[in-house]
C-alpha cells in the first residue's frame, strides 16, 4: 500500500514542492552558454596575440563588457549547479557535503562579484 | 560502472568525461578567465605578469587543458541538450553524435590552441 496521499501522487510533488527547477536551470543556462561562450570563443581568435591593448580595448567596449559580465554570471551559475550534482552524487558524508556545497556557492558568487567590478572598471573608463 | 561485467562504451565514457571536464572548467578554467579580466583591469604591468605566468610551461598546460575541456564540454553539452528533447536517443545515433563531438573537439581545440599558444 502506498503511503502517498492520492492528490499528492496526482500532483507529482514531494515534500520539497518542486523538483525540476535545478534540472531546468542547468539546461537553460547551457542554452544561453552556447551563444555566450560561442561569442567568447569567436572573440578569442581576434584577441590572441594582441597583448594588453587588445584585451583592454575589448573589455572597455560597453557591448563586450555587458556580454562578458553576462557570460561570467551564467557560466559560474552553470558551474555551481553542475558541481552541486557531483557533490550530491559522490560525497556521502553530510558534514563534508554541506561544506563543499557552501564553498562551491561562495566561490561562484565571489568570482561573479570580482569579475563584474573589474569589467565595469574598464567599461566606465577608470 | 567499473567492474568485471563492464565493457567500456562510448556513451558511458563520454558521460563521465563530461563531468570531469565540467569540474576542470569550474576549478581551473573559470579562475583563469577571471585572472585575465582582473589582470587587464589592473593595467599593463599586471597584464605582463599574467602573460608571464601563462607563458610558463605549467601555464600553457593549464590553458591547453582548459581549451580542450571547454571544446569537449561545449560540443558534448549540445549532444546532451538534443537528448533532453527526446531525440537521437538510440545507441547508433548516440554513438555517431559521439564521434562528431570527438572529431569536432580535436578540430576546435587545435584551431584555438594554434592562435592562443
Amino acid at each position: 500500500m502506498s503511503m502517498i496521499n492520492p492528490i499528492a501522487k496526482a500532483r507529482g510533488l514531494g515534500s520539497a514542492k518542486e523538483g525540476v527547477h535545478h534540472w531546468y536551470a542547468q539546461r537553460a543556462s547551457a542554452v544561453l552558454l552556447i551563444f555566450l561562450m560561442g561569442w567568447m570563443i569567436y572573440s578569442a581568435f581576434s584577441l590572441a596575440g594582441g597583448g594588453y591593448e587588445a584585451s583592454r580595448a575589448f573589455i572597455a567596449n560597453p557591448f563586450n563588457a555587458a556580454f562578458l559580465s553576462l557570460l561570467l554570471v551564467v557560466v559560474l551559475y552553470h558551474a555551481m549547479l553542475g558541481l552541486q550534482v557531483v557533490i550530491e552524487d559522490y560525497v556521502h558524508q553530510p558534514a563534508m557535503e554541506i561544506i563543499l556545497y557552501f564553498i562551491t556557492r561562495a566561490g561562484a558568487y565571489i568570482m561573479m562579484a570580482l569579475g563584474i567590478v573589474h569589467i565595469m572598471k574598464l567599461a566606465l573608463g577608470a | 560502472m567499473i567492474g568485471p561485467y563492464y565493457k567500456p562504451q562510448m556513451t558511458s565514457l563520454m558521460s563521465i568525461t563530461h563531468r570531469a571536464s565540467g569540474i576542470f572548467l569550474s576549478v581551473i578554467g573559470a579562475p583563469l578567465m577571471l585572472w585575465w579580466i582582473i589582470a587587464t583591469a589592473s593595467g599593463p604591468q599586471a597584464f605582463a605578469t599574467f602573460e608571464q605566468y601563462i607563458g610558463s610551461w605549467i601555464g600553457m598546460l593549464a590553458v591547453a587543458a582548459t581549451v580542450l575541456c571547454l571544446c569537449f564540454h561545449f560540443l558534448n553539452g549540445i549532444r546532451h541538450l538534443v537528448w533532453d528533447t527526446g531525440r537521437a536517443l538510440d545507441i547508433k545515433t548516440a554513438t555517431t553524435a559521439g564521434w562528431i563531438v570527438l572529431i569536432g573537439t580535436v578540430v576546435l581545440t587545435a584551431a584555438l590552441l594554434g592562435v592562443l599558444l
